[in-house]
């Protein structure tokens, strides 16, 4: 039953690039938690690595079925995921004025980010099945868009409006490869364009504050301008080859804020220089346009847009995450994959590559 | 699926693929750049920035507004409190340094430790509180033996001070930490773990005016953590002062009079509504609540059967007693079921079905008419007027006089009392009116519930000719620099449904209360004052079973002792309730208080008392 080539066209190569990032995570969040603090704080150390474990389990168990497995129960999955979500409003525990955790014993799970692989899945469901020569109009549009406005909103209340926004993105990049009729297209562009300033008015007003600061961050020196600040200090002052492990200043005295999780590259960049975080972004870059190239070799609509979806999901991260630490993009809380601490992104990142692999593996069936 | 060559359009998802990778490469290049500029370019600077960095972010708390009494002297005060910190990473090895602390300073060492246990995990530069608010002589110990204390610092804090704790406790409150609840709050925006709310009274009320808001500075600190150089500071700014209604002097004087008892007493202006004093006894010292009171010194206080924690003048509900009559005469007057000239024999009780209900009186008093019936307060009177008016009728006009639901006085935790009608009796018990329970209501007995405060207000209202106004006990507030905020006018809530004429037939049968010679006031009466009133004694419920044990075992629980009055007679200066518990008559046991109060208040007792307020403070015509 087991197909001996299923071995042979295991992706090894993705594997690599998971175990190299994931590896120089664990170091960098090995220096962001013990730091500074006396006694060394390794609880958070030893939960990651649990959850690195538990993701791997994930991961494998994600490639051992075919995917078309997971087109038949998209529906169940996605209602599962929305279902998370609700519980979330009304049992989610607080932490810092949001409720985003479902607590499980001693771990708490984040729904937030498992939707993330929901919408991945029903979207690829549904425009495999859509798919045409033409492109899709309007009336075709409308079920995908309301497959994501029910998590966005639910998502959008805890309130986490940086997953909410990666949702958003991670659907928009799928809907674009599953082909549009141009008129549609013209029409959705001019659209969104006047949306834009509109979402400004539906902002919370710390929202609102984030975004003026990363505009100008001396308007906020003593907060979300502060953090940008010292944020900015920390990575240049790695220069090229770093402070050296556990040597990071900015990093013990506390000049970082979240530095264990949104606020980790600026971690690594202080202690390992340009040479640690220029190949962390080059890992990243390889991984992407390797999940794009195991689209590209797919022969199978689902697969492709799932791989897309996949490849979409890490890719806005790194690039939101890396350039708000840089003072490219306001602050919002976007994990960086597979290095900020924390179990619910590390098992979405995980079950992400697990899919990858799962359409990377199987491709000789179409050839 | 069908044949997925007829689905898939290969040449146009190679084509995407090949315009997403330029993408993703793209902006990777600009990430690269971003990276290349701050490492490389400004790799140097930042380096340099990072080193000296040592900038770190100080809270600047803000002074809370300070509370005055209407004559400008000051209730709440704020005062520097010193904190006694560690900074674990400063203090070399921890045990000496705490065991020499401990030595220096008679703290013991188990509770300096138990401090740390807590601080936990913390970042090592960070202070640890080891003890807020030490002593003077600790704090004395502490600053010569400094040289062997590494890491030891003493900050400076403010802390609330009640000047004249504990008088007026229950109208200024007390503070306390704000709880996980409160943090969420829209109200305590802007408040964090750790700081101090007002958690009752006044700091409870006013809390958004009183709290300020905080400020901050960016300081660079030097290798020991010393602040070398401010870099930035956002001011904090102060908050507003609040000046209340109340006038100290004479809240002291009704403090002092029902010392030792448990009752309470409210004086307020019945032109305007201003609360003038609002005693609650006994009370409680707010300063203990300052720096986090123990968990025994609490279960005391809560466990007290005579609750000092509550404001009985707002929050306690008493059956009115015969101060009720006020209201059933005018509701007499005003239906015209009585007038001047009727009279009703009163042989010291009433048989009505099989029961007999009795006149305090137990002789009897005669002939009586409306005017003796609320000077001496004939129960029989009451009783047949009841009977004609009826439950329901007597109850549109309780709720009239603004009985049976709060004042609206700006102070939180304030109680509504209860006018009972057949149709709550009903809902209530599922039991109909009996006719003999309306004889207990129009008495005041029963089901009746009043606060003070309410009752304080009826005196009011009757006194001024008939305007309710809502009370106030928040005169004004102010900026630290003097600009008005907040300035309490005078507010009209109703007027009450009486004529003139019925109005001044009950007034002048207050005023006889207190100045005929068979008044039940009459021993109270105050020279030269012209005080109106009216008496009460409320049955305590429990008491005939307690009673009539008559073997000695214990006191016999009494009656509570109401008195409301106003004074003087015409365009009345102050209305005055109040009610002592288990004081057994009115006449006996309120009276004097509100007689003491009311003699103290008119003849200028307040300025002559004001020995805080500044020079020239007194308004012209009144300094002779």
């Amino acid at each position: 039953m087991f197909d001996r080539r299923l071995l042979q066209c295991f992706d090894w190569g993705l594997l690599t690039l998971t175990l190299a990032i994931g590896g120089i995570g664990l170091v960098v969040l090995y220096s962001a938690v013990s730091a500074g603090a006396a006694p060394p704080d390794i609880v958070l150390f030893k939960k990651q690595l649990i959850w690195y474990g538990g993701g791997m389990v994930i991961m494998v168990l994600s490639f051992l079925f075919d995917y078309k497995q997971f087109e038949r129960f998209a529906n169940a999955i996605y209602l599962a995921s929305v279902a998370s979500l609700v519980a979330v409003l009304f049992f989610g525990k607080y932490v810092g004025g949001s409720r985003r955790w479902l607590s499980l014993g001693p771990f708490s799970l984040q729904p937030s980010e498992m939707a993330k692989v929901a919408v991945i899945i029903v979207l690829a469901r549904y425009y495999a099945k859509m798919i045409s020569t033409g492109g899709m109009s309007f009336r075709d549009l409308m079920m995908p868009v309301f497959l994501t406005a029910i998590p966005f909103a639910l998502i959008v209340r805890q309130p986490d409006l940086g997953t909410a926004m990666v949702i958003a993105l991670i659907a928009g990049v799928m809907t674009l490869f599953a082909k549009i009729e141009r008129r549609t297209f013209s029409w959705l562009v001019a659209t969104f364009t006047m949306l834009v300033p509109l979402v400004w008015f539906f902002l919370r007003g710390y929202q609102k504050q984030r975004i003026l600061t990363f505009l100008n961050p001396d308007r906020d020196p003593l907060g979300a301008g502060y953090h940008i600040i010292q944020s900015k200090i920390a990575i240049g002052s790695g220069m090229l080859t770093g402070k050296g492990f556990l040597k990071g200043t900015q990093n013990t005295l506390s000049f970082l804020p979240e530095q264990h999780t949104d606020f980790i590259f600026s971690v690594l960049s202080e202690e390992w220089g340009m040479a640690g975080s220029l190949t962390l972004i080059v890992l990243f870059m390889i991984m992407i346009a390797w999940g794009l190239n195991i689209a590209g070799r797919c022969r199978d609509p689902f697969g492709i847009i799932l791989s897309v979806g996949v490849t979409a999901m890490i890719a806005w991260q790194v690039l939101i995450n890396i350039g708000m630490v840089m003072g490219l993009m306001p602050v919002v809380g976007v994990t960086l994959p597979f290095v900020s601490y924390g179990g619910s992104s590390i098992i979405t990142m995980l079950m992400g590559i697990g899919l990858l692999m799962n359409v990377s593996m199987r491709r000789f069936k179409f050839e | 699926m069908t044949n997925y060559l007829d689905n898939v359009d290969s040449e146009w998802f190679s084509q995407r693929l090949s315009v997403a990778l330029t993408i993703v490469v793209a902006a990777f290049v600009i990430l690269i750049a971003r990276l290349f500029y701050l490492q490389v370019i400004n790799g140097a600077e930042l380096r340099r920035q990072s080193e000296i960095n040592s900038i770190r972010l100080k809270n600047v708390d803000a002074t809370r507004g300070l509370i005055y009494d209407c004559q400008g002297r000051l209730l709440a005060d704020n005062r520097p409190a010193y904190d006694l910190n560690i900074i674990v990473k400063d203090a070399g090895p921890l045990e000496p340094t705490i065991a020499k602390l401990s030595d220096y300073s008679g703290i013991p060492e188990a509770q300096l430790w138990a401090q740390l246990e807590k601080a936990k995990g913390s970042r090592a530069y960070k202070p640890v509180l080891l003890k807020p608010d030490i002593s003077r002589d600790e704090l004395a110990a502490i600053e010569v033996n400094r040289w062997d204390l590494p890491g030891i610092m003493v900050n400076i804090s403010p802390r609330r001070d009640y000047v004249f704790s504990p008088s007026a406790a229950h109208i200024l409150g007390y503070m306390g930490e704000i709880n996980v609840d409160e943090l969420k709050q829209k109200r305590h925006q802007g408040c964090k773990t750790g700081d101090y709310i007002g958690k009752y009274g006044i700091e409870r009320a006013r809390e958004p005016w009183l709290r300020g808001k905080r400020g901050g500075q960016q300081v660079e600190v030097n290798a020991t953590g010393q602040v070398v150089r401010v870099l930035s500071t956002v001011d904090a700014v102060p908050g507003n002062n609040v000046v209340l209604s109340i006038d100290h002097a004479l809240q002291v004087v009704a403090e002092e009079l029902l010392v030792d008892q448990a009752g309470a007493a409210v004086a307020v202006e019945p032109d305007t509504g201003q609360v003038l004093a609002m005693v609650s006894s006994p009370s409680f010292d707010q300063n203990a609540f300052i720096s986090g009171m123990s968990h025994d010194a609490w279960n005391v206080l809560i466990s007290d059967p005579q609750h000092p924690l509550e404001n009985k003048a707002i929050q306690a509900e008493y059956p009115p007693a015969s101060t009720y009559k006020i209201i059933a005469a005018a509701a007499g007057l005003e239906e015209g079921l009585i007038d001047e000239s009727s009279s009703v024999f009163c042989p010291g009780f009433l048989k009505f079905g099989n029961r007999t209900y009795r006149c305090w009186k137990r002789w009897g008093h005669g002939e009586v008419d409306i005017y003796k019936a609320l000077s001496e307060s004939c129960d029989v009177y009451f009783y047949k007027l009841g009977q004609e008016l009826g439950v329901d009728r007597l109850a549109w006009y309780a709720r009239a006089f603004g009985l049976g639901e709060p004042t609206g006085i700006d102070l939180n935790h304030e109680g509504s009392g209860l006018v009972p009608t057949a149709a709550w009796k009903k809902r209530r018990t599922g039991i109909s009116w009996q006719k003999g329970e309306t004889l207990s209501v129009v008495i005041g007995q029963g089901f009746n519930l009043t606060t003070p405060l309410q009752m304080a207000m009826v005196a009011a209202t009757v006194g001024n000719g008939g305007t309710r106004y809502r009370p106030k006990i928040v005169k004004t507030i102010r900026t630290a620099d003097g600009k008005t905020l907040y300035d309490s006018t005078p507010e009209v809530v109703g007027r009450l449904p009486v004529s003139e004429k019925n109005l001044n037939i009950v007034r002048e049968g207050l005023f006889k209360a207190v100045n005929s010679r068979h008044g039940t006031a009459w021993r109270s009466r105050l020279d030269g004052m012209a005080m109106s009133g009216k008496t009460g004694t409320a049955q305590v419920v429990g008491r005939r079973e307690e009673d009539t044990d008559g073997d000695g075992q214990g006191e016999p629980i009494k009656d509570h002792a109401w008195f409301v009055a106003y004074a003087p007679r015409e365009h009345p200066k102050i209305a005055v309730s109040v009610i002592v518990e288990h004081g057994e008559h009115g006449s006996s046991a309120a009276a004097p208080v509100a007689a003491e109060m009311i003699r103290f208040y008119l003849s200028g007792g307040s300025q002559a008392a004001d020995t805080t307020a500044p020079e020239g403070s007194v308004a012209p015509g009144q300094g002779d």
